[in-house]
């Protein structure tokens, strides 16, 4: 009994008729295929050549490491978990005052930046323009900008992330501002309504919860900025947590690292819960 | 003919006016007491910020005088001269400029190369262990919430001073990101292919590669190419604890208040930022219409 072939040829035949060009690819897409990969290793192997990478470096860079690592455990308050606490509450004032700050100061200006309610599209260009460089230096840049201005100190930090954040929000507000229906607002001025009040009833409320999920994720993630703008002295647990880096406390960094973790995740469950119950209340918008 | 509006009749009125109000004075408590809470949280949050308004209104002249001092003095009958005084120190600024790029650009690689591989493992839809899942989500976690700051400064205690902590620190902060957001794509993606690549007894890099990549690669590399102008920013910043790059300069520049300096620098970064930006969103827009159009 001679072996049977799986497929019956002429069935072979039909589906390679079909198919067949799907495995019949020009050369010289392949080789256009294979460019993009070889274009990015290329660019990485000159990256690596400009840098001047140290590859000496990295055996005893990980052994450092490892010690670091070794000297983490166990984690340790180093005896003064008073001041830690005092600094991980600081930073979540940074981040909620910052982000509350930001979001009264962008709330208006995103109506002026939005395509629907702004009066000129030269103000709505210019507000976009700045917004957008505002937004491209970052929060510990303006951290360091206000350190000189207001001194050392959390108020610092509030006002970096509150300036940094208004470029932010200003933008997403604007969008979710141009992304509501005109209808409701059309029909507020159809019944006589000034257009302010078109705006209160026709346009707030289809924005007010997509905004709110919005401020939510940012005071999220402002938390994270907020625990680093401490390195440049704008309050928080930065700066204890750079101070101990320095002077090679690991024991006390890993206790910094594991506060900020457990911050973090319990700030991100409870934005999650608020925005579920903002967002999933008015599921229809 | 006389047109008439229909009126309701005065009980039906008046039961519907007094649900009107009890439904309105209900929001207005609720909004009342959201206000209240947002007000006590703001009492607290700003006792522990050490908010001092008269700091801040005696200073705010020194905030806005900034823009002032940091703006270059540029004359027009003197126009070329002024620039090359403003940008007197270019052509060392563009190489650090080019470090910050390639930082950022290495970090960006080795981060979504690690993220990569590691992001099949943790999809609830492919990973071949539950426990493996968990393991790599809560690393993911870890290195995306833990700031890049840190680890710079970690690495440049290890590795010295230069660009090879930049590079690092900002691969592990990308790894965490990148590996959620890879995830997540993986999760969402149609399990037909899959399924048919298993039916086959395929292995599981068979299936990934045959059966899932395909699906996610353009989202993979608009989250990468999202992520490398990030990146370029953050390699501004963990300059300034000694990983390379501009940001050494920017912080010295602004501690030491050289403040033409300061403009110049930042104006570099903006510029090439919008840039980088700009290019990247065209690519990502060609690749969500190859998405479309598969």
């Amino acid at each position: 009994m001679s072996a049977r072939p799986i497929i019956r040829r002429e069935y072979a035949n039909a589906v390679l008729g079909r198919y067949g060009a799907l495995f019949d690819v020009p050369p010289l897409q392949r080789a256009f295929a294979l460019a993009i990969p070889l274009a990015i290793a290329g660019f990485a192997v000159f990256a690596t050549w400009w840098l001047a990478i140290p590859f000496g470096q990295i055996a005893s860079g990980l052994a450092q490491l490892a010690k670091f690592v070794a000297l983490m455990f166990p984690p340790s308050t180093g005896g003064h978990l008073n001041l830690l606490l005092r600094a991980m509450a600081e930073t979540l004032a940074i981040a909620f005052l910052g982000t509350l700050i930001a979001t009264v100061v962008a709330f208006p200006i995103s109506f002026l930046a939005a395509r629907n309610t702004t009066p000129y599209p030269v103000v709505r260009f210019a507000i976009r323009r700045s917004l957008d460089t505002i937004r491209s230096i970052d929060a510990l840049i303006w951290a360091l900008v206000f350190v000189g201005v207001v001194g050392l100190g959390p108020f610092a930090g509030i006002l970096a992330i509150a300036v940094s954040d208004t470029g932010a929000l200003g933008k997403l507000f604007s969008e979710a501002i141009e992304s509501t229906e005109d209808r409701a607002r059309e029909s507020v001025l159809a019944n006589g309504g000034t257009s302010l009040l078109a705006v209160r009833f026709g346009l707030l409320p289809q924005v007010l919860p997509i905004i709110a999920g919005q401020i939510l994720y940012f005071c999220e993630s402002n938390v994270r900025s907020a625990t680093i703008i401490g390195i440049v002295g704008a309050g928080g647990i930065g700066l204890q947590l750079s101070e101990q880096i320095r002077t090679y406390d690991f024991d006390q960094v890993a206790f910094a690292v594991i506060m900020i973790l457990v911050t973090v995740a319990t700030i991100d469950w409870i934005s999650g819960k608020l925005r579920f119950a903002i967002i999933g209340r008015r599921a229809v918008v | 003919m006389t047109s008439q509006i229909l009126s309701v009749p005065p009980a039906r009125l008046e039961v519907l006016l007094a649900d009107y109000q009890r439904e309105v004075g209900r929001r207005r408590r609720q909004s009342l007491l959201v206000l209240a809470i947002l007000a006590i949280l703001i009492a607290i949050a700003a006792r522990f910020g050490e908010v001092d308004l008269n700091n801040l209104v005696r200073n705010i002249s020194n905030f806005t005088s900034y823009f002032g001092r940091i703006a270059p003095r540029l004359s027009v009958v003197n126009f070329g001269a002024d620039v090359a005084d403003w940008y007197w120190n270019i052509g060392g600024w563009l190489k650090l400029l080019l470090d910050t790029v390639l930082i950022a650009y290495l970090g960006t690689l080795f981060g979504a190369g690690s993220a990569l591989a590691m992001a099949f493992l943790a999809a609830v839809n492919l990973a071949p262990s539950n426990l493996l899942r968990w393991s790599i989500k809560r690393i993911f976690e870890f290195c995306r919430t833990v700031p890049d700051l840190v680890f710079a400064l970690m690495f440049v205690s290890a590795f010295g001073l230069g660009p090879l902590a930049g590079i690092l620190a900002i691969a592990i902060h990308t790894f965490g990101a990148l590996g959620k957001l890879f995830t997540e794509a993986i999760e969402n993606i149609d399990m037909k292919p899959v399924e048919g690549v298993r039916s086959t007894g395929s292995r599981f890099i068979e299936i990934v590669r045959f059966g899932a990549l395909p699906q996610v690669m353009a989202s993979f590399a608009s989250y990468t190419l999202l992520r490398f102008e990030i990146n370029v920013r953050s390699g501004a910043v963990v300059g300034m604890v000694g990983a390379g790059g501009i940001g050494q300069d920017l912080f010295v520049a602004i501690r030491k208040f050289y403040y033409t300096d300061v403009s110049a620098i930042l104006l570099m970064l903006i510029v090439s930022v919008a840039i980088i930006d700009l290019v990247t969103e065209r690519i990502r827009h060609r690749l969500a219409g190859q998405e479309a159009g598969r």
